[in-house]
């Protein structure tokens, strides 16, 4: 007993074949919660750029030349930015479903079922993001 | 541990013999006990080599490691070839491997029917209990290592003391200050109370949930669990009185008990006796939350 033989945490993920459907949901959870926690705080960062667009005139508000227009309508033009855009519905639709998942656990109803939950929000997050494409990427070719 | 007493003071005995001055009997006998282990070496060899070209055979991939023995200081896999048979289990292949092969093959195991707990072994990239567990509803080769998460002491053997720690923190046993009346009557528990906690009282102690826990290994003092099951089965248990649930929620509800849980599923998983253990925590986390809730 004197000696013993420590493998660490690095096999856990390498291991990522054998994971179950729970493992996997909470994954995914985490993955999706901090990549919104990101685009939140980038949110607030590009939109109070275009703080000075309070000040501007009317006219200039109405003919589309304040510098919140010409910001979001500058991002909105690059293709990188619509395909992101998919990605980040994609991310918080799954982060809704599972999470409403997860509040049904904590309720205690359908533990037996919790596998088959996971893959509907996986399965309606991906019919959801699907359904979105045509109207994010309209008119970015 | 009681068991390996006798084993101690045997081997002791022998070192004893060992040190006198050696006769021309204890040359002899030396020699002998040296042919015999050469003859085995042979042997084992020659049934290893029969043994992998055989098509019927299982291919084993074992887990060793052992501080105390030079060559392997250094983790490894060795490969065992075992004859398949119907109904074998890793167990039985693992038994076969270390009486057919290598006798320093060390694992845990006693009743063989999953009962006892002891032979909770990572297979295939699972915590399965190796009794339990169907050669053939595996794929080959058959990896068989200790439970992770878990310090290795000796090829499959782990250290435990953690686990027994966090069980015996949750105050495993029966405990109540209401006593019946009469001395020799009995403690009756309703049926619908004991059909309640009926799953959660066929924990065997074996570990599987613990290790398959990815937040029990980041966080040493997380119950885990198995002892938060087992806070379940007396806390859910009316016999035991209001004032003893209040203690044994004290327990649970504390920063490392029962709010460690993140519905992973991993423990429900891997359970071998089939013990709803998310469903379990999650129970007592809303006992907890009611009884700190209160509105007046």
């Amino acid at each position: 007993m004197s000696q013993s033989y420590n493998r660490g945490l690095i096999e856990d993920f390498g291991r990522w074949r054998e994971f179950e459907a729970g493992m996997w949901a909470w994954i995914f959870h985490k993955f999706t919660g901090w990549v919104l926690i990101g685009y939140l705080f980038t949110h607030i960062a590009v939109l109070s750029t275009g703080i000075p667009a309070a000040g501007a005139s009317e006219a200039a508000i109405a003919a589309g030349n304040d510098v919140y227009t010409q910001t979001i309508v500058s991002l909105e033009g690059l293709l990188l930015v619509r395909i992101l855009e998919v990605g980040l519905l994609a991310v918080a639709v799954f982060h809704m479903l599972n999470g409403t998942r997860l509040l049904l656990v904590d309720l205690g109803i359908g533990l037996d079922a919790q596998d088959k939950s996971f893959y509907a929000s996986l399965i309606l997050t991906g019919a959801i993001t699907v359904a979105s494409v045509p109207t994010f990427i309209a008119g970015a070719f | 541990m009681s068991t390996q007493i006798p084993k101690q003071t045997e081997e002791s005995s022998e070192t004893d013999a060992e040190t006198e001055p050696a006769s021309k009997g204890d040359e002899r006998r030396a020699e002998k006990r040296r042919r015999a282990a050469e003859r085995r070496e042979q042997r084992q060899a020659e049934e290893a080599e029969k043994a992998a070209a055989d098509e019927s055979t299982v291919e084993l991939k074992v887990f060793r490691y052992d501080p105390q023995v030079e060559g392997k200081q250094e983790p490894r896999f060795d490969t065992f070839h075992v004859p398949f048979t119907k109904g074998m289990t890793v167990l039985d292949a693992l038994m076969y491997a270390r009486d057919t092969y290598d006798s320093s093959l060390t694992f845990r195991h006693s009743c063989r029917q999953a009962v006892c707990g002891s032979d909770a072994m990572f297979v295939n990239g699972g915590q399965k209990l190796a009794c339990k567990t169907q050669i053939s509803d595996l794929e080959e080769p058959v990896r068989v290592e200790p439970l992770p998460h878990a310090e290795v002491t000796k090829d499959l053997v782990v250290d435990m003391e953690h686990f027994y720690d966090q069980m015996e923190a949750v105050e495993p046993y029966f405990q109540t200050n209401e006593y019946p009346d009469g001395e020799l009557e009995e403690q009756r528990q309703d049926r619908e109370n004991r059909e309640k906690i009926k799953m959660s009282t066929r924990c065997i102690w074996c570990g599987a949930c613990m290790s398959s826990c990815n937040i029990a290994a980041g966080d040493n003092e997380y119950l885990g669990p198995a002892a938060i099951n087992k806070a379940y089965r007396f806390a859910m248990d009316e016999r035991e009185g209001e004032d003893i649930k209040q203690k044994r929620l004290e327990i649970i509800e504390q920063e490392h008990g029962v709010w460690r849980c993140q519905t992973q599923f991993s423990c429900t998983e891997v359970c071998p006796k089939d013990i709803p253990l998310t469903d379990h925590i999650q129970e007592l986390k809303r006992e907890a939350v009611k009884n700190n809730l209160k509105f007046w």
